[in-house]
């Protein structure tokens, strides 16, 4: 179960050969144990994330797909060191944590927005306080901490005349959110990690949302890893994507490529499983058979190859490693038949 | 045309208690055997009240119902307790979003389809778990026979979703209430479901309506489309009608506000403003707060269906009327 060589890595080739990409990650590992039985012993392990290699340049919004359980959200978390990593290098502008960089300095320059907008706003604090909070901990005095919070209430669309005083419970979930958004911000943060933040909103809301993170980005001069389970909206929002299965990178490239040319045979299934928008088109046969396997005891080798239509023996037997491809070099697939000297009867025919 | 299967007339729901809210303010809705109709709404617009109203589910004591529901003949809100459960599972059956609610975690799946078959038909055991494995084989479930001794919890979220239609087919209801059974699976899981839900609709000829805030799900399953807001039918037609030329201004909102992948690099038309929160019954058009072609006519009064088209209709007083 080897990491994928560094120089396997899809890293966007941009002038990013002198400054170091915004974040790194290399070789990120989550186990989690399950304990059982009276005595609580192990009795086996969630391997949530397994091995994930990525980087995310300044300005740039990296989308991440995938489906339960696929690790898309202990990856967020693990980068947000909201849980302890078990293995892997994680590096904010080349400063690795826990090395060169404070755990302190780290949550100043990533900020993370949640799907739940109630849950992770504190009931009990008025909304302008719960924006203010973030600043003063840093050190910022009491009033400059609030006029930053009606400054930023105001740019994420909420009058802070009449909302500052509100608590969470008097807002709707598209106000709530766009008040943990201005939370996020209160840090002024150089990347944001948007998990499934606009999943729990409707439509007509979930637009409103949306066009706000496009405008905030511009005007604060932002970075997003932007995790949904909707592929439409990563789509909009992205400029590359990740797409994630059972903890490890299944491909990873820009967005015309992942969605008009995907060589993993997960990325293709998983984009015609969308529901067609067209009366006339609809889909009349499903991509895939089954539940996605359980992360506890997952298939060994490549672990799509249990649902994969093309799966032959090294699918079984032998980990793919995160290949970048000939064509594009952004562009990056952990599949066996990518890889000409895999011994996939497929290899090499561009299927 | 004969009498629909399912005929639902200006029917109004109120719930009270510690806040009042007027979920339902005049519905109608007809159904005709074997029509499968998509309800799009988003959260409170009154698509899960008004399947719930059709079982009698809602608390009693909390709801004020008024109007009429006739499914089959019968009227509903007038059934007694003995009615009301021959007419539950047997007539009309539901689905739910969360599986794992619904099943209850102490029986098999087996034994819970069973019993429901003795119920409503008076056979013995040993048919009622013959019928149950035809259930399951139906809605392919692998290794059929052994997964009738699994109780819920031992099964997967796609596998449950198709055990609980298992159980709600099992007495061949003329109608099927199907509320956001999708929603909370995966994408690739989804799909298989929406796929074997149109399948067995058209395999044993029931009508169904199905609930759904997506519209590429309402577009899979439905012939017809019913968008609802602020507790009422804003516009329905056939899908294509709806989705090709939408006429509500809502119903133009939300298609424009639809994320998908040919909008990269626009700017999204977001409907401004947020839904209604119906502590008082609206008195006119319910989306006139957020509408941009409102006018002090659509506070007024609420506006009457008006035709747009064959078997299309929408509520709003700024479209114009196909010639009739």
């Amino acid at each position: 179960m080897s990491a994928p060589s560094a120089a396997a890595v899809a890293a966007p080739e941009s002038s990013a050969q002198t400054t170091p990409p915004l974040l790194s990650v290399r070789g990120l590992v989550k186990h989690f144990p399950i304990t059982g039985g009276i005595l609580g012993r192990k009795v086996g392990t969630v391997q949530a994330v397994d091995g994930v290699d990525f980087d995310i340049a300044k300005g740039e919004t990296l989308g991440v797909v995938g489906e339960s359980g696929c690790g898309k959200s202990t990856t967020a978390r693990l980068v947000m060191h909201l849980i302890q990593p078990d293995a892997g290098d994680l590096r904010v502008e080349g400063r690795t944590i826990g090395l060169n960089l404070t755990l302190r300095e780290l949550r100043r320059g990533v900020q993370m927005v949640f799907q739940d907008s109630f849950a992770s706003l504190n009931p009990r604090l008025t909304i302008q306080d719960s924006i203010a909070f973030g600043p003063k901990v840093y050190g910022t005095p009491e009033r400059e901490a609030l006029a930053r919070a009606h400054d930023l209430l105001e740019k994420v669309g909420l009058d802070p005349m009449s909302f500052g005083r509100r608590y969470p419970h008097e807002l709707s979930g598209g106000q709530r959110q766009r008040v943990n958004i201005a939370r996020a911000l209160a840090l002024q943060p150089k990347l944001l990690l948007l998990d499934e933040a606009v999943s729990a909103l409707d439509k007509s809301v979930e637009a409103q949302v949306l066009n706000l993170l496009v405008d905030l980005k511009a005007q604060f001069d932002l970075t997003y890893m932007f995790i949904s389970h909707d592929l439409n909206v990563v789509q909009y929002m992205s400029d590359r994507v990740m797409v994630m299965y059972l903890g490890r990178v299944a491909e990873i490239g820009p967005v015309e490529i992942i969605y008009g040319g995907a060589r993993h045979p997960y990325t293709r299934a998983l984009l015609s499983a969308m529901p067609s928008m067209d009366p006339a088109k609809r889909t009349m046969e499903a991509p895939l058979a089954g539940d996605p396997p359980n992360p506890i005891d997952p298939p060994s080798g490549c672990r799509f190859h249990t649902r994969c239509p093309f799966a032959e023996v090294v699918c079984s037997t032998r980990v793919p490693d995160l290949l970048r491809q000939p064509e594009t070099a952004q562009h990056a697939v952990a599949c066996h038949m990518a890889d000409a000297s895999s011994g996939h009867s497929r290899a090499g025919s561009g299927t | 045309m004969n009498s629909p299967l399912v005929d639902i007339r200006d029917l109004r729901v109120k719930f009270s208690g510690q806040r009042t809210v007027h979920a339902l303010n005049g519905v109608d809705i007809a159904l005709s055997p074997g029509e499968s109709l998509g309800i799009l709404g988003e959260s409170g617009s009154g698509k899960s009240v008004t399947l719930k109203a059709m079982l009698r589910l809602l608390p009693p004591r909390r709801t004020t119902v008024a109007g009429s529901i006739a499914v089959d003949g019968q009227d509903v809100l007038a059934m007694n307790a003995d009615t009301l459960a021959d007419y539950r599972g047997k007539t009309v059956s539901m689905i739910f979003q969360e599986p794992a609610l619904a099943l209850d975690p102490v029986y098999t799946l087996g034994h819970q389809i069973a019993e429901s078959v003795i119920r409503h038909e008076g056979c013995d055991r040993a048919t009622a778990r013959q019928r149950a494995l035809d259930m399951f084989e139906r809605v392919r479930i692998p290794s059929p026979a052994r997964r009738l001794d699994a109780y819920p919890h031992e099964m997967s979220g796609g596998m449950r979703q198709r055990a609980m239609i298992a159980l709600a087919l099992a007495c061949r209801p003329k109608v099927l209430l199907a509320d956001e059974p999708t929603t909370a699976l995966d994408a690739t899981v989804q799909i298989q479901i929406l796929l074997l839900l149109r399948e067995l609709q058209r395999e044993m000829g029931m009508a169904m309506i199905f609930v759904t805030h997506d519209m590429g799900v309402a577009v899979e399953v439905s012939d017809r489309i019913a968008v609802m807001y602020g507790g009422r039918i804003v516009e329905s037609g056939g899908v294509a009608d709806v989705i090709k030329s939408p006429s509500h201004p809502y119903t133009r909102g939300l298609l424009a506000s639809t994320v998908h992948g040919a909008m990269r690099g626009t700017r999204l038309e977001a409907i401004a403003g947020a839904p209604p929160s119906l502590a008082t019954a609206p008195t006119g058009c319910s989306f006139a707060p957020r509408c941009r072609l409102a006018t002090p006519a659509c506070e007024g009064a609420v506006p009457p269906m008006v035709g747009v088209g064959p078997a299309h209709v929408a509520r709003c007083i700024a479209v114009a009327p196909a010639a009739a």
